[in-house]
């Protein structure tokens, strides 16, 4: 009895604050059927938004990979003095409100600012990049320091003492290892990527058909009061975010695997 | 000499693993470190191996000074105590790592590792992985691992400390056999004193960072350098200042110059062996061992008044 109420309690709070408003989404986006839809999203405004932003995430997902993985490795393997600091810094985007982080990247960045005027990076492609890596930071490293901790380095040394460099140590013991870890952290990283809105809000502009992101794009819609357009990049969203989430469970490990 | 520590020193933190220690392997044998927890015989397998470098001191493989050279340039097997399979390996990826690191020809690797496998009875299970071996038989896959490159010695840290005492057993008997035919150099750590007893040519006692006593295992046994040696190698009695071996105690009835009286307290009787509880008249603990026919000749039952006497006492300065 008491298993079927815990049960039916979370699944009643996962359809109310989950399922209801993501099916409101799709409803309402298909509402007056597939041509208003199709026509919302194939629009060059809206084209142009999922290709700036998958753009984005294609380079920030890589490259926060390959910093997570080596971020995690010296705060694990390498006790190095410092590292203490580094682990706590990997966690202030999670702590940081979005918008400050888009603030201060304007003021760095800003004509006027420290670093304003080498490049252009505000209201470019180079600012939604760098708010988008900011946020997207903490996943991969969160992700592999727990899994590296676990494994230890007995398995490391043993590769060592049969005669494996440590490059091929890391190719072919430690990352075989890590890589249900890695996976997860990519696919955190990658919804976090496609659906950053704070940051990137301040430093892009928002400037609809150059550096408008589909976040961006839902928002100016709705003000415009074009609903549909609104629903319809929505759907978009939701879409990308449970191929992620399809992903993730896919790729999570069996029973009998122990990493 | 395979393998030769010099005045090795090391530290973690305020705390000495290694204090100034010595150790000259033979090449050919199968040596033994000997200690309690924390006495540093894994700490010295690990200097040896170069998972550590030494503070201070030298190490010697095959009269070549290593102190300084990496793990990989040894040309040195070793199996950790909890045999540290590559997980997501099978057992004959495990056992052909070091060969296929090497970019040893396919057709080589192939029938290396079907030799090895062969040798520690694993021959049919190269494609399971570790998750799916018993303890006894991942231990094996990573002695074939281990030896799979042919190195000039083979460290083992603890090789039978996680399995049960009936695999123990058999394992140990068949090292035996595999060191007679590989005769390749080989140093354990032990806590057991009985496994050391029974499969070393030479046994190296360690405590708190220092080597006690060097010696063959019946040397060691009969000849104790100092107290530490004689109550680690077998069970003792401590007598005043005297120390001396349960089987070393005499029991009689009828008293002689030479006995004290004592009361029998427990007797256990375990197969051949008895082993009797005694307190002497001026309070003495005791325990003596028996062998079973003795034990039965004197007819002893708890409460029993007898006369003891202790033959070979040692007094340590």
């Amino acid at each position: 009895m008491a298993r079927h109420l815990v049960r039916l309690g979370s699944l009643g709070y996962l359809a109310l604050i989950l399922v209801a408003p993501v099916g409101l989404v799709f409803w309402r986006a298909f509402e007056h059927g597939w041509h208003p839809f199709w026509a919302a999203i194939s629009n060059p405004d809206a084209v142009h938004a999922l290709v700036l932003t998958l753009e984005v995430a294609a380079v920030a997902v890589p490259l926060n990979t390959l910093f997570g993985i080596l971020c995690a490795l010296a705060i694990v393997r390498h006790r190095v003095p410092g590292m203490g600091l580094v682990n706590a810094l990997v966690d202030l985007p999670l702590a940081l409100s979005p918008v400050v982080v888009g603030l201060a990247l304007y003021l760095l960045y800003a004509r006027d600012g420290w670093f304003g005027g080498h490049v252009r990076v505000l209201f470019a492609y180079p600012g939604i990049l760098l708010a988008t890596l900011f946020v997207s930071l903490p996943f991969v490293v969160r992700e592999v320091v727990p899994v590296l901790r676990e494994i230890g380095t007995e398995q490391e040394e043993a590769a060592a003492t049969l005669g494996s460099s440590a490059f091929a140590t890391f190719r072919r013991i430690t990352l075989p290892s890590i890589r249900y870890a890695v996976a997860y952290g990519v696919v955190l990283t990658t919804a976090r990527s496609l659906g950053e809105f704070g940051a990137v809000s301040i430093v892009s502009g928002g400037i609809a058909g150059r550096t408008q992101t589909l976040t961006q794009y839902v928002q100016a819609s709705y003000e415009n009061f074009d609903q549909t357009a609104a629903y319809s990049a929505s759907v978009l969203l939701a879409l990308l975010a449970i191929a992620t989430v399809l992903a993730m469970t896919l790729l999570r490990p069996r029973g009998d695997r122990s990493t | 000499m395979a393998i030769e520590a010099r005045n090795v020193t090391k530290r973690f933190g305020d705390f000495l693993a290694l204090d100034d220690v010595s150790i000259d392997v033979e090449s050919g044998s199968l040596t033994a470190l000997l200690g309690p927890s924390g006495s540093g015989k894994s700490t010295l397998l690990r200097v040896i191996a170069g998972l550590e470098v030494p503070d201070a001191g030298d190490v010697f493989i095959s009269g070549k000074e290593a102190t300084a050279l990496a793990p990989q340039k040894r040309g040195v097997g070793f199996v950790f105590q909890h045999y540290a399979p590559f997980k997501h390996m099978t057992v004959r990826d495990n056992v052909a790592f070091g060969l296929t690191i090497r970019r040893r020809p396919k057709q080589q690797v192939r029938a290396r590792v079907d030799e090895l496998l062969e040798l520690v009875q694993l021959a049919g299970l190269g494609r399971r992985y570790p998750a799916q071996l018993s303890g006894g038989q991942r231990q094996r896959m990573a002695l074939a691992r281990a030896l799979a490159p042919e190195p000039e010695v083979l460290l083992l840290d603890e090789p039978f400390g996680a399995l049960d005492a009936r695999v123990r057993k058999e394992l140990r008997e068949w090292l035996l056999r595999l060191h007679d035919e590989t005769h390749v150099t080989t140093i354990f750590v032990t806590h057991d004193q009985e496994e050391a007893l029974e499969l070393a040519d030479s046994i190296v006692v360690m405590n708190n960072g220092r080597v006690e006593q060097t010696a063959p295992p019946r040397e060691l046994y009969d000849e104790p350098a100092n107290a530490f040696v004689m109550s680690f190698v077998g069970p003792v009695n401590r007598i005043g200042d005297a120390w001396v071996r349960p089987h070393d105690v005499e029991l009689r009835h009828e008293s002689n110059g030479s006995t004290q009286e004592a009361w029998v307290e427990r007797v256990v009787r375990l197969g051949f062996e008895t082993r009797v509880d005694l307190v002497r008249d001026d309070g003495t603990r005791l325990h003596a061992q028996l062998s079973r026919d003795e034990a039965d000749l004197l007819e002893l039952e708890p409460g029993d008044i007898i006369f003891v006497r202790t033959r070979n006492a040692r007094t340590f300065s």
